[in-house]
């Protein structure tokens, strides 16, 4: 869409406060310990954005790597095949504290051919998992329907394992405007 | 005090396929967060959540941290025979909570 009917706002204001507002509190502390108080200073501001983009997560953060070696541990060798999942989940999330997310898997669901588990993974969050659910023919339909956090624009994948033993996926991408673990607790 | 809340049809014709949806208030602090004194909130999540028709278990789920606070989960599960679905939850921290819903099935 065109923006042509804004009036511009002043620009060392505009984009400063989107920032502020984005950051969380240990940002602005430490924007606050560099000067940043006293005189908007352009260096302390890179500096402090600097190191919030360094240790939001320090305690470690899961990669696409880290996905695929929590997927690597749940499938084995097993060749993983795309389609009878649909993950649905909402492409553009505005709050990534609850997002809504539905897993639904087309099979039978008879002792012969069920679903035995769902698993879902994500890429940027603190840690690959989101959850692992085991099912059985007594559930009839292999559905199930949570709400999750999200800590940044990603990918989620879903992967299905058949009581044959095989693996079937699906993968969605995200946008998150507003991650989770990221607001201001004060 | 734990508040639970459960969605489940009172009534069911036998071998009919039922949603179960169930919520329970909880924090899911994920022990990746500093609190206002900048130290890390320590981890406090449900890790389990189980549900039971008149003691068969029927649907398992293991939570992470990203799972989002108050955790909601809907499911399905067949009418067999009128009982007892029981929800339990178990996590850090001693967290048990265990709720029942009866079910009549014709």
């Amino acid at each position: 869409m065109k923006r042509t009917g804004v009036i511009p706002r002043p620009k060392a204001e505009g984009p400063l406060r989107l920032q502020e507002r984005s950051l969380p509190s240990t940002a602005l502390r430490a924007g606050a310990t560099l000067g940043m108080t006293a005189r908007l200073d352009r260096r302390a501001f890179l500096a402090g954005t600097a190191l919030v983009s360094v240790f939001p997560f320090a305690p470690g953060r899961a990669t696409p790597e880290a996905m695929a070696a929590a997927i690597k541990e749940v499938v084995g060798d097993n060749a993983i095949r795309e389609g009878r999942v649909t993950l649905d989940l909402p492409p553009l999330i505005e709050n990534g504290n609850t997002v809504p997310i539905t897993v639904s898997v087309e099979s039978p669901m008879n002792e012969a051919d069920h679903i035995k588990a769902i698993h879902v993974f994500n890429e940027k969050n603190p840690q690959p998992h989101v959850f692992d659910a085991r099912l059985s023919p007594r559930n009839g339909k292999a559905v199930i329907a949570t709400r999750i956090k999200l800590g940044d624009s990603q990918k989620i994948v879903a992967i299905a394992e058949t009581s044959k033993g095989e693996f079937f996926s699906a993968s969605a991408d995200v946008i998150v405007t507003l991650a989770a673990c990221l607001e201001d607790l004060t | 005090m734990t508040q639970v809340l459960i969605n489940a049809p009172k009534t069911a014709r036998k071998g009919e396929v039922i949603e179960l949806k169930a919520l329970i208030l909880h924090p899911m602090e994920t022990g990746f967060r500093p609190g206002t004194n900048g130290r890390i909130i320590p981890r406090n999540i449900i890790e389990r959540f189980t549900a039971s028709w008149n003691g068969n278990e029927i649907f398992r789920m293991e939570f992470s941290p990203a799972i989002a606070a108050n955790p909601f989960v809907s499911f399905f599960a067949v009418a067999a025979e009128g009982g007892k679905i029981t929800f339990r939850w178990t996590g850090d921290e001693g967290f048990a909570v265990e709720e029942s819903v009866a079910i009549d099935v014709a």
